[in-house]
């Protein structure tokens, strides 16, 4: 079990600012660098985002596990495209540039090789502002940056309950999977697919139980306490909003823009040195 | 009660636990497939059973929720496939209606509807929604994004299959001693 990212106190610009300024950051950027298939927008993106990353003061100890863990996931990704397109990037950039030959339709191209380049960089480019979001916002500043920024605070609220109660959940799968184990009931290796299967139900079914009985008990208590007689609602944790934060939403903006405004430059999507 | 239209606090509490369980099973348990290296995703069964208990809206958001909490846990979220869940959920939570569990009578025609609805949802997300986001967002080939819709469309299917149509009538047939509880819609 590796461990999971969560959030890290630090005391940094990044951390100073607002959750709704980082969630809006964060989507943004992710939206810009979606849009885009441009080689020198996503080594921008990517920089600028590592430049963030070290004004957070958050250490590569904390993030080395994640991002090895997603840079063999990117590889599965690239090896997947080459086994099943080897000539993708012919297609894209409409050029072949042949530098060796393998076997059959498989031969390695420059075209290729940049497509796959560009396809790497376009997750390179939302990790670091991805991993300063998870690791620089308080979880429970999210639920206020959700309804700032428009969502209905019911749902920002469900977000809360989901974040409270993953450690319960994880215990109480914890406890139920040892209990039923002490019965003999196995989900590793040691019996078939279709008997694993089947034990799993067997652990999960009291944890949907489980789980019912908790929804009433979280609802009921709510419903005494009036949850959502009014439109609007106050949050326990609240950052008011700075220059700073006026200055992050701007830059997130401004990014988004100049994406979009390469669409137009290139022409499509892509950047094309081959022509 | 003018609370009509609106989200009712059950809804709005079991997406918040729908998520979290979708979460724990999707980030913790791993049940070794005969595949090497590929896992059985179980988070599946339990939110297409979420779907069918609380409807189409809890599974939609339950989806959502949990698959962007547990890409987030890893590092950086993969939007099509999240968007792919929420897809699912919503679909299989169309079968509420038809799928009565509160009388505790879950025989051959509901399991049925369950399975095909479960079905359809999954070869809709994976073999529709998530290749073409991805298409759209990255460009990748495809014919190798509908091998990868494939195989995560069938497995999910068999594992939402077995898994999810035991949790359901286990949970129909302890609804049957309990009448007198009723179930806010």
């Amino acid at each position: 079990m590796t461990t999971t990212l969560s959030f890290i106190e630090k005391d940094s610009l990044i951390h100073k600012m607002t959750g709704t300024t980082k969630l809006l950051f964060f989507l943004l950027w992710s939206i810009a660098a979606m849009v885009t298939y441009d080689t020198r927008v996503l080594l921008f993106l990517f920089v600028t985002g590592c430049v963030l990353f070290k004004v957070s003061k958050i250490g590569w100890s904390d993030i080395k596990v994640a991002v090895w863990f997603m840079a063999v996931l990117i590889a599965i990704n690239m090896i997947g495209i080459y086994v099943f397109a080897p000539e993708q990037g012919v297609e894209i950039y409409g050029t072949r540039t042949v530098l060796v030959h393998i076997a059959g339709r498989y031969s390695i191209t420059v075209e290729q090789l940049f497509y796959m380049f560009n396809f790497m960089m376009k997750y390179f480019a939302v990790i670091p502002v991805a991993l300063l979001f998870i690791l620089a916002t308080n979880p429970s500043e999210f639920a206020s940056s959700l309804s700032k920024i428009g969502v209905s605070y019911k749902v920002g609220y469900a977000v809360s309950i989901a974040l409270r109660y993953i450690p319960d959940i994880q215990r109480d799968y914890h406890e139920i999977s040892q209990a039923q184990q002490a019965r003999g009931i196995d989900m590793s290796k040691k019996d078939s697919l279709m008997t694993r299967l089947k034990n799993s139900a067997a652990i999960l079914f009291p944890l949907v139980l489980s789980s019912i009985e908790r929804i009433e008990t979280i609802s009921n208590a709510m419903e005494l306490r009036g949850f959502g007689k009014k439109s609007k609602r106050t949050w326990i944790i609240e950052k008011p909003f700075m220059k700073r934060d006026v200055f992050g939403i701007l830059t997130a903006f401004l990014i988004l823009a100049i994406s979009i405004t390469m669409l137009v430059v290139d022409g499509g999507r892509y950047w094309n040195p081959f022509i | 009660m003018e609370r009509k239209n609106q989200l009712s606090i059950k809804s709005i509490v079991a997406i918040g636990i729908g998520a979290a369980l979708f979460f724990v099973l999707g980030r913790f348990v791993a049940i070794p497939s005969p595949v090497p290296n590929t896992t059985i995703n179980i988070q599946y069964a339990i939110l297409a059973v979420f779907a069918v208990i609380y409807g189409p809206f809890v599974g939609c958001l339950a989806g959502f929720i949990g698959h962007t909490l547990v890409d987030l846990s890893w590092g950086s979220p993969w939007w099509s496939w999240i968007i792919a869940s929420a897809v699912f959920g919503l679909i299989i939570g169309f079968s509420k209606r038809m799928i009565d569990k509160r009388e505790g009578k879950i025989g051959k025609r509901e399991i049925l509807l369950f399975n095909v609805f479960q079905v359809v949802g999954h070869a809709i997300a994976w073999g529709l929604v998530a290749p073409t986001l991805d298409i759209l967002i990255y460009n990748e080939p495809l014919s190798k994004l509908y091998a990868q819709g494939a195989f995560a469309g069938i497995s999910n299917a068999i594992s939402t299959g077995i898994v999810g149509t035991l949790i359901l009538v286990g949970y129909a047939n302890t609804r049957t001693n309990a009448r007198n509880l009723q179930k806010e819609d």
